[in-house]
């Protein structure tokens, strides 16, 4: 008898689901943003045939220079954008070192992390208006009888603008530390480093940052070009006249002339350099601290007042948490109430009939939101259940260039493809309306999704599909019935994520329903801008209970299912 | 009937984890492999049940009822493995685990599972959460669970060794009676010599 020799490799199916999503995420997420920004370059450069601009030249980028303030609101954007990022990085930084072995800052992040940017944003002007919570607080003491003359909100340094993105951007920040930490050894290197009886704060920006630094780089990155990039909060708190260049883009895009879409394109792509610029500077700054870094470490040199920094930072942290989970509850108070004149802290009336009137503005938007959000999350839990079963078919570890792609989204500001996106999707006959929405926000749901599924993924314990197998089950009987029960609680956390994700989105809905398609976000954005505080406030309150419902939704059901599995529900 | 030829693997291009291997079990029997720790046993019983990692090369034989296995799939094989440990399936009760790898064909899966519990001296206990049984009950639930899929071998990997003494012998002498009733061939590797003297088949000392 012969002797059997082979060589062990996977079987063929064991590629080809990875194949197919490569695929799909290439087909449905890179090749939109591509021609998104192919469009948006073309149109930069003056060629715009379906309006009829045929003069190739620099003329679009001559007539953006020409718009008044255009310098300003480039400064202004970049100062709230890196200030944002640097001032969420030490805050959740701090709160990071403080908090991270206890369990409750999860449960207080989680409302926070859930409400839409806007909805936090019109809670938050409803706090520190010259007539908000705030001032009615202070009146009293400062015997305001009237609301006092501070430009409180859209102050022309754009710092309200600061304090919103910041309330929003660094319980997320926080969130990815937390998380990060889970992989790599802390408490060895905490006790070894006590042990040599260095200060606290001085172990941990000198051993644990530098091995936190490259699984947070990515997070830092997505809210650099976001803060640097975004519309809906801007309009509601930045500075009015210019506006940020994202603000005054979205103007100029929404402009009824429509030759103004070629300047507008053309500061789509100063708004990407804007990005690239800053993201380059965050990799200098990285370059120089590796560089430098650990000689200045071996020097024995410490930051003078970093333990007291930190402190403080902490404390700002705690209390930015607080004004927002206030700025959440003012949005409610608003909505419930009849009259509330000036000093009083509390309305001296209460009715529910701004949610009655409300009803009829909003029962549209609510259905379409309800509508995108549902399917857009589906389609991205799916892409991504599908990607990690991929990748442990293949048994290999992720590639640095496919985690580079799923984050890709997420690191281009918005304006600098969505509209190039809508030309192109109109230009391939595809029509406008709910299901482009619904892509559109598919694309920047996936990442998030799969930032929130891949770590429980990876940590399912490795026995319980290997019992499975050896038990004769294939590997699509062993996902449907092992990993993604077991799994169930991360999976609807991440779906709860994808829904939040998508109520948010305003440029896409924007953009690509044509303005046709109105969703909470739009209609919120719309309202803040000087209508009836109360019927914002229904609107804004609406739009962040319902992703906070969804939330809930996801702590709860495993509760009910599991109720009698005690394996499924300690501290998984 | 379960049979190595001339077996060794390797990994990569390492030279071979232990001397060429020769076993034969006969059906009812449970063969013994004892080794160091390190030694491949793992590895070997991975080999048997296909489920070993990329890179390893197999060299040599493995026959089940006479056929070669080389090349199959674990699924087409069918060859249960019992772990160390029990890993019953958190989300499913005792008796949902128990018919997790009944084949599709067969019927009366209720009277299986109950049939099973009964004889794990169980009886009734086919809705309990597995978190809420004692380690001996999951040991028999996870060995009654291998036996339902219907195996056409059992490898046991060091399935006692976290047991208590007391404990250890009871589902030792459980579990060899399970596999001389079920009529299939099982290869258990250990390094307890007690494990070595309660079965009745062959034995192998595993070494480089």
């Amino acid at each position: 008898m012969g002797r059997a020799i082979y060589q062990v490799t996977p079987p063929a199916t064991d590629r080809r689901l990875a194949r197919i999503v490569l695929a799909a995420v290439l087909l449905l997420i890179l090749l939109p943003i591509l021609a998104g920004v192919w469009q948006t370059l073309r149109a930069a450069a003056g060629w715009m045939p379906a309006i009829g601009a045929t003069d190739a030249g620099l003329g679009a980028f001559r007539e953006l220079l020409a718009i008044p303030g255009l310098a300003r609101a480039t400064l202004v954007s970049l100062w709230t954008g890196v200030a944002t990022t640097l001032l969420s990085l030490a805050l959740a930084a701090a709160c990071c070192i403080r908090w991270h072995d206890r369990g409750w800052p999860l449960r207080v992040l989680a409302p926070v992390l859930a409400a839409p940017h806007a909805a936090l944003a019109i809670g938050l002007g409803f706090l520190i208006a010259p007539s908000g919570w705030l001032a009615r607080t202070a009146a009293p003491l400062a015997g305001w009888d009237r609301p006092p003359d501070i430009g409180t909100l859209n102050d022309p340094f754009g710092l309200a603008l600061i304090l919103g993105l910041t309330a929003k951007e660094f319980p997320f920040l926080l969130l990815m530390m937390l998380a990060a930490l889970k992989q790599i050894p802390l408490s060895r290197h905490l006790r070894s480093a006590r042990a040599l009886g260095l200060p606290e704060a001085h172990i941990w920006l000198t051993l644990i940052a530098p091995q936190l630094w490259p699984l947070i780089r990515l997070p830092v990155l997505v809210v650099l070009a976001y803060s640097l990039s975004v519309v809906d909060v801007a309009m509601i708190l930045g500075p009015a006249n210019p506006p940020t260049l994202a603000v005054m883009l979205t103007r100029l895009y929404g402009d009824p002339d429509l030759m103004r879409l070629l300047p507008a394109s053309a500061g789509s792509l100063l708004q990407l350099a804007l990005v690239i610029l800053a993201g380059a500077g965050v990799m200098g700054l990285q370059r120089a601290i590796r560089r430098h870094g650990p000689h200045w470490v071996a020097q024995g040199n410490r930051l003078p007042g970093l333990t007291v920094a930190m402190r403080i930072a902490a404390i700002c942290g705690g209390a930015m948490l607080a004004m927002t989970l206030a700025s959440l509850a003012v949005l409610a108070v608003w909505s419930v109430t009849w009259r509330w004149s000036f000093p009083d802290i509390l309305p001296k009336a209460l009715s529910w009939r701004f949610w009655a009137r409300a009803g009829q503005i909003a029962g549209g938007p609510l259905m379409t939101t309800l509508i995108v959000a549902l399917i857009s999350a589906a389609l991205a839990l799916a892409a991504a259940i599908a990607w990690l079963e991929a990748e442990d078919r293949r048994a290999a570890p992720r590639a640095p260039w496919a985690e580079a792609l799923i984050y890709l989204p997420l690191l281009l500001p918005q304006i600098a493809f969505l509209y190039g996106l809508n030309i192109a999707a109109l230009g391939a006959g595809l029509p406008q309306g709910v299901a482009l929405v619904t892509w559109g926000h598919a694309i920047f749901v996936f990442p998030y999704v799969m930032i929130a599924l891949s770590d429980p993924w990876r940590a399912l314990d490795p026995r319980l599909p290997r019992a499975a197998a050896a038990l004769g089950a294939g590997p699509w009987r062993i996902l449907w019935r092992v990993k993604l029960p077991v799994l169930l609680v991360p999976v609807l956390t991440a779906s709860a994520i994808g829904v939040a994700v998508s109520v948010a989105q305003y440029l896409p809905t924007l953009f690509l329903g044509a303005g046709r398609v109105g969703t909470l976000t739009t209609e919120a954005v719309t309202l803040s801008s000087g209508s009836d505080r109360r019927i914002t406030g229904v609107v804004a309150s609406l739009q962040a209970l319902l992703p906070i419902l969804t939330y809930g939704l996801a702590f709860a059901l495993p509760a009910i299912v599991f109720r009698n599995r005690r394996a499924m529900r300690a501290g998984r | 009937m379960l049979e190595l030829r001339r077996l060794q693997i390797r990994h990569a291009k390492a030279s071979p984890l232990f001397a060429p291997l020769d076993l034969r079990i006969d059906p009812g029997q449970v063969g013994i492999v004892m080794g160091p720790s390190g030694v491949g046993k793992s590895t070997l019983l991975d080999a048997i049940g296909g489920h070993l990692a990329r890179d390893f090369t197999v060299d040599g034989d493995i026959l089940l009822d006479g056929s070669h296995l080389a090349g199959q799939s674990p699924q087409a094989r069918r060859i249960g493995v019992i772990f160390q440990d029990p890993v019953l399936f958190p989300h499913l009760s005792v008796g949902q685990n128990l018919s997790f790898g009944i084949p599709r064909a067969i019927r009366n899966r209720r009277d299986l599972v109950e049939k099973a519990l009964s004889d794990a001296g169980m009886a009734g206990m086919s809705d309990r959460d597995p978190a809420t049984l004692s380690g001996g009950q999951m040991a028999r639930v996870a060995l009654m669970r291998g036996l339902l899929a219907r195996p056409r071998a059992l490898l046991l990997d060091e399935p006692f060794s976290k047991l208590d003494a007391t404990l250890r012998s009871d589902i030792r002498a459980f579990t060899f009676a399970h596999v001389a009733k079920a009529g299939i061939p099982a290869l258990l590797v250990t390094h307890d010599p007690q494990d070595a003297d309660a079965a009745r088949g062959p034995k192998v000392l595993l070494g480089a």
